[in-house]
């Protein structure tokens, strides 16, 4: 899932912040004011921001005021305010896209986030699913790694597909069964292993771990850093 | 489903420039057989199948009607990894229908699955992972005798170095077309090699033996090296065999393991094992279907003889590997009598078959034989109750004949097909004449 570069403030965030975007599988740069945000901006602009007005409501608010009047100016912006806040919104309705107050929870921001770029998804979902260096173009069914094409088996590619598409998250064998499979299959559960160790042999000895197994859990795609 | 998986093959034909696609099936011998069609053709092929006249295939000819159906299994498309980029090939595996569509029963792939069906309904997931011998010999005119790579001193570095490059080059390509290899290594004989692939459903590995043999020749034949998998190419040293370890899932969980037991084995492995030693002498027929299979199972190169099991007794026919601690996926057994020469569709089917009986019925697990087999006499054999193996196809054929169990799960096309077939194999090696007669006979008598 890839929706492009979002600026995020503080420059440090908070862990909850870090590991929230990271799970939801964002790419993500902490941006400490407006001239960090000129010199950081990818080619295109950023996708979108993500901007903590709870600890230091003024400088926040400028940093929104400045994603505005950037060259590409940002259309997606959420705010986190504080609940003592919110009378703030009322004269800066043209300032953020949605808000979320702090502290918040992570399944909320989540939520939130994949509602405010739900366009941009749902086009980026139609097309190619990219994850370091792993492509799959979905219209085609062609799956490429580092430009590399995979000859992959319908069911591989599907495995595949599934996987990628929720990066770091883990999926049990059943759950893999029951969504890649959906029919009875001669293999039974194990089938499901028996794609993985396919999978890992056409990635090649170096990107096998992409695909990790999680001890008498099941499978996760994307090693990350706040497993364990 | 279906409707994705063909958009699938159809859209990567596109993709990747396929300019011929293989279609796949295999006779009642275990032969490969193929023809191959443009991707035109292909959508065509895959919702309605291609007709053929399967009279002249092995085992295919019916009285009434010779025309069969060749139908794509979408899920086994795959491109051809040695075909360069320029001319890319691709292939997938058939089921044979009758024209109306039904299964054809002469169809080793369909009796495979029928058996697998008979399996599932028990909850039974069928697992199996075969150690396939084979020997790289130089190439040479038909009818000579078979010429080691690697032994004869004088090119020796050099010619180790080729079939070791070439067991590298051919499990390079087995992986890329998703037959992942466990362990390989060279063999005790000279010029004979090991490959042991890990396991999968039965249906998806008697696709992969069929895929192993074609690669493991078709690598060898581009270096003018021939490959075989004839049992016993070479007098006085090992022949090759196909080991075959298998299990039953019952989802996530090995039905053959067992924490309580000393040996690790649920009752069902107990009754499973007691069902394949009760119809062993049934099945082998199937499981070692050349004239020349027997002259592997002799005593002396740890190829079976008789009818036992035991742990760690590598002369009996079953092995009950000792699993590493806590590895319960791994409890198994293996099977040490079947060859590679084997049909893989119907060997799967029989070994399941009389498996299962056991498990159907209870059978009770006979006494280990944990001596050395080889070395006891036959009056301490019969005492412990052990059977010999057939000592030849026809000591096979005629216990096969009168077993109810293969029949019915070969079917009756392919039961009478393959005893009529295999005694007139028979009939033409009785009456040959034999090199070691010209030598025994022909000046002392």
């Amino acid at each position: 899932m890839t929706v492009g570069l979002l600026a995020v403030f503080p420059e440090n965030p908070s862990v909850d912040m870090a590991r929230t975007l990271d799970l939801s599988g964002y790419t993500w740069k902490g941006v400490g004011g407006a001239d960090a945000l000129r010199r950081l901006s990818p080619v295109n602009g950023w996708a979108g921001a993500v901007v903590g007005c709870d600890e230091d409501p003024e400088s926040g608010w400028a940093l929104c005021r400045a994603l505005r009047r950037l060259e590409h100016p940002v259309q997606r912006i959420l705010v986190l305010i504080k609940g003592a806040q919110i009378g703030d919104l009322e004269v800066r309705d043209d300032l953020f896209d949605d808000f979320c107050l702090s502290p918040f929870h992570p399944r909320e921001l989540e939520a939130r986030l994949r509602h405010m770029f739900f366009h941009e998804l749902k086009s980026v979902d139609a097309a190619v699913i990219e994850h370091a260096g792993l492509r799959l173009n979905l219209e085609t069914y062609q799956a490429t790694f580092d430009n590399r094409p995979l000859d992959l088996t319908y069911m591989e590619y599907e495995l595949l597909k599934y996987l990628v598409r929720e990066p770091g998250r883990v999926f049990t064998r059943e759950t893999l069964l029951a969504e890649v499979w959906g029919y009875e299959y001669f293999g039974g559960a194990r089938t499901v292993d028996v794609h993985v160790r396919r999978l890992r042999a056409k990635l090649g000895e170096e990107h096998a771990h992409l695909i990790e197994t999680v001890r008498s859990v099941g499978y996760r795609f994307g090693s990350s850093k706040w497993s364990g | 489903m279906l409707e994705q998986q063909r958009d699938y093959v159809l859209r990567t034909v596109e993709e990747r420039g396929i300019r011929l696609v293989r279609l796949w099936f295999t006779d009642v011998l275990g032969n490969l057989k193929s023809f191959a069609i443009s991707p035109a053709e292909l959508e065509n092929a895959l919702s309605d199948g291609m007709s053929f006249d399967g009279s002249s295939i092995d085992g295919y000819g019916r009285v009434q009607e010779s025309d069969v159906l060749a139908l794509p299994d979408p899920n086994t498309f795959e491109v051809l990894p040695w075909v360069d980029s320029k001319s890319a090939e691709a292939r997938v595996f058939c089921d044979i229908a009758q024209l109306d569509g039904n299964p054809f029963e002469g169809d080793p792939r369909q009796v495979l699955k029928r058996n697998l069906k008979a399996a599932q309904s028990r909850g039974f997931a069928f697992y199996v992972a075969p150690d396939i011998e084979y020997f790289y010999f130089a190439p040479g005119a038909a009818g000579t005798a078979p010429v080691p790579l690697d032994e004869g001193g004088f090119f020796d570095l050099t010619t180790t170095d080729i079939t070791s490059s070439l067991r590298k080059e051919t499990i390079r390509t087995l992986e890329t077309m998703s037959i992942p290899v466990e362990y390989s290594f060279h063999e005790d004989s000279p010029s004979q090699h090991e490959i042991d692939l890990r396991h999968t459903d039965a249906l998806t590995m008697a696709d992969s033996v069929m895929t192993f043999r074609f690669v493991v020749k078709e690598i060898a034949a581009m270096r003018n090296v021939h490959a075989t998998f004839m049992p016993k190419p070479m007098e006085g040293v090992q022949g090759s065999g196909m080991h075959l370890h298998l299990s039953l899932f019952k989802g996530d969980t090995n039905a053959f393991h067992s924490a309580d037991d000393p040996y690790n084995l649920s009752p069902i492995a107990k009754s499973f094992i007691a069902g394949i030693l009760r119809h062993a002498a049934e099945i082998t027929a199937v499981t070692n279907q050349t004239v020349n299979s027997y002259k592997r199972l002799v005593p002396g190169f740890e190829a079976p003889v008789h009818v036992s099991w035991a742990r760690n007794n590598r002369s009996g026919l079953i092995r009950v590997p000792v699993p590493k601690r806590g590895s319960e996926q791994a409890t198994r057994i293996e099977l040490r009598s079947p060859d590679p020469a084997c049909n893989p569709y119907l060997a799967f089917s029989v070994i399941l078959a009389a498996g299962l009986r056991g498990v159907d019925e209870g059978y009770e697990l006979p006494l280990e034989a944990d001596a050395n087999l080889f070395e006891m006499g036959d009056a301490a054999l019969t005492k412990l109750g052990v059977d010999q193996l057939p000592q030849s196809l026809n000591d096979a054929l005629r216990v096969m004949e009168s077993s109810p169990l293969v029949a019915e799960a070969l079917g009756e096309h392919i039961f009478e097909w393959f005893l009529r077939n295999k005694r007139a194999e028979w009939r033409r090696y009785k009456t040959h004449v034999s090199q070691f007669e010209i030598d025994s006979y022909l000046r002392s008598l």
